[in-house]
């Protein structure tokens, strides 16, 4: 009786309903269902898979290759899709929070079936990775005339657009390997791997509306760029990375990929106007706010703004209602700001002022709205309890007094 | 048999479905930064923000810390002729434990004589707001910013001493 209910629920889950490709995004249940009859190259019976639940199929009897999802897996997984969707390493908020409780309940159920300690489980994308971390060599084999460039397209905390097209001409010229890590540029900004010479590129599934726990290289093959393998197994991947393909992953990969390469004129001016907004709402209320990076050479849906006087994680804790970030030491487990303003030359104190906001394809301009309006009420309070702010007000030259260090 | 069968898979799916995720209230050996209510609570109610006359001889200034390290406080004490601290105000720029901290100083010190004051341990305040270990040292400057109100306090007492000594 209950097997018979699990079937008919795993069987109702996996069924998808075909959508008309939706022009907006939709708040709520922020589940996308890609009408993928239309443009890609999958064939037809993978269209139709979902209606043959209904036809008999043959018993599975292949659990070495693989095994089908436990219903209560499902139950347990789902809600971690849906809803507490934090970066689990995210310090500063309640997303990030309940995320790494649920990491670390895993890993206490992992260590219980096996009676080990939970600090002696590490996770890893699949068997395979952890084989070869196990038996990882240390040298790896570089021949002289190899070298590499390696540089972000677009950094994850000022959301400075590097000059992509011209490090990729002086790299060609050079006959030296480019590479870089387009994780928050893919989907977001036009990138093009042959106008720009790129090599490798690297790209993360869950910075683009897609799955945690997946992600892709690109590799040039014209001319061909070799690598070595990290990982070795089944040879999957054309050798270059052995372990089972996890298939709802992947799926998840590719339909975000094909969603941004539609929405990403529109995505990009939305976001730029509300970026605008936040911008000059917050710069008219509020004397002191700085804003870090390169203001031309920018992607806009990344903000980061210092707010003098105000220390950041007390503006995170009073913004206790939105999930921002900062660059602050105090959210950091080293206690050292962030290597990013330091290195773009931030003064120490502003950067302990730092504040991320990020406004991505479902922000709305109310929470923009929303989010302007308390951030300006908590750093007036801020900074009403600040005595650096007073000391300001008397007309103290602040870089005048000397300090006492502990 | 089916019953134990049904009962076995109920406890299974029981031990597998994860409770609805609750903030737990404690955490001390996890990493993650959780805002103890009791840190909040000093942030939304705030008490003894504000400044006291530097310039008064009852009035002890301590101020620690360093902007660049990102914790700053400045803590100001007032005490009557019989040596016992009637008021006391803070001001911090500092990270929320920093801030509850500094406030939770200011409030201990009140109705304490000089001496007593003296006697306040970063410990204690720290365990009073559940500080994380990775914030301990926002309690250690809390109790710094206390002696350096009480040593100013004391120096600005001496001249008057010498003075009476004098005459």
């Amino acid at each position: 009786m209950l097997l018979r209910t699990a079937s008919r629920r795993v069987a109702s889950a996996v069924l998808v309903t075909p959508v008309p490709r939706a022009k907006a995004p939709t708040r709520g249940l922020r589940l996308r269902v890609v009408d993928h009859a239309s443009q890609s190259a999958v064939p037809p019976d993978a269209v139709t898979a979902p209606e043959a639940e209904s036809v008999l199929r043959p018993l599975y009897m292949d659990v070495q290759a693989t095994t089908p999802l436990d219903p209560r897996v499902l139950d347990a997984m789902l809600p971690y899709l849906v809803n507490y969707y934090g970066n689990p390493h995210s310090r500063t908020h309640a997303y990030g929070w309940e995320s790494e409780a649920a990491m670390e309940r895993a890993r206490q159920q992992v260590a219980s079936l096996i009676g080990a300690d939970p600090r002696e489980i590490i996770f890893t994308s699949g068997a395979t990775e952890s084989n070869n971390i196990a038996i990882k060599e240390l040298e790896a084999a570089i021949r002289p005339d190899t070298s590499l460039v390696s540089v972000m397209t677009v950094n994850n905390e000022i959301g400075v657009k590097q000059p992509i097209a011209e490090i990729g001409r002086i790299c060609s010229s050079k006959k030296v390997y480019f590479h870089t890590d387009a994780a928050q540029a893919v989907g977001k900004i036009p990138l093009d791997v042959n106008d720009m010479k790129i090599d490798l590129m690297s790209i993360s599934g869950h910075k683009i509306y897609g799955p945690k726990g997946v992600g892709a290289i690109y590799i040039r093959r014209r001319p061909r760029v070799r690598v070595e393998a990290l990982q070795s197994g089944g040879g999957q991947e054309r050798g270059m990375r052995s372990g089972t393909v996890p298939t709802p992953l992947v799926v998840g990969l590719g339909a975000a990929c094909e969603v941004a390469q539609q929405e990403m004129e529109y995505d990009h001016r939305r976001i730029s106007k509300l970026a605008e907004r936040l911008i000059q709402k917050i710069m008219q209320s509020l004397p002191d706010v700085v804003m870090n990076g390169d203001p031309e050479h920018h992607y806009p849906g990344c903000i980061n703004l210092s707010f003098a006087y105000v220390e950041g994680e007390s503006l995170l804790m009073a913004l206790k209602d939105v999930a921002l970030s900062s660059g602050s030491a105090c959210t950091s487990a080293s206690l050292e700001p962030s290597y990013v303003l330091r290195a773009i030359g931030t003064d120490e104190d502003l950067a302990h002022s730092s504040i991320r906001f990020g406004i991505g394809r479902f922000t709305t301009e109310e929470e923009v709205d929303y989010t302007v309006e308390k951030c300006i009420h908590h750093v007036k309070r801020l900074r009403e309890m600040s005595p650096l702010w007073e000391m300001v007000q008397d007309g103290i030259d602040l870089k005048s007094i000397k300090w006492t260090q502990h | 048999m089916a019953a134990a069968g049904a009962g076995r898979l109920r406890r299974a799916a029981s031990a597998l479905l994860l409770p609805a995720p609750r903030l737990p209230a404690r955490e001390l050996s996890a990493p993650a930064r959780l805002y103890h209510k009791k840190v909040v609570d000093h942030y939304e109610n705030p008490r003894n923000v504000g400044s006291l006359d530097k310039t008064s001889k009852n009035v002890g200034t301590g101020l620690v810390g360093a902007p660049a390290c990102g914790d700053v406080m400045k803590l100001q004490i007032q005490v009557d002729e019989k040596g016992k601290i009637v008021d006391a105000k803070f001001k911090t720029f500092g990270c929320g434990s920093a801030i509850a901290s500094s406030s939770l100083a200011t409030e201990w010190v009140k109705g304490k004589t000089v001496e007593e004051a003296l006697t306040i341990k970063n410990t204690d305040i720290a365990k009073e707001l559940c500080l994380p270990p990775v914030k301990l040292h926002c309690s250690m400057l809390a109790e710094d910013a206390i002696k350096a109100a009480l040593a100013d306090y004391k120096l600005k007492q001496e001249p008057k001493k010498g003075e009476a000594e004098k005459t």
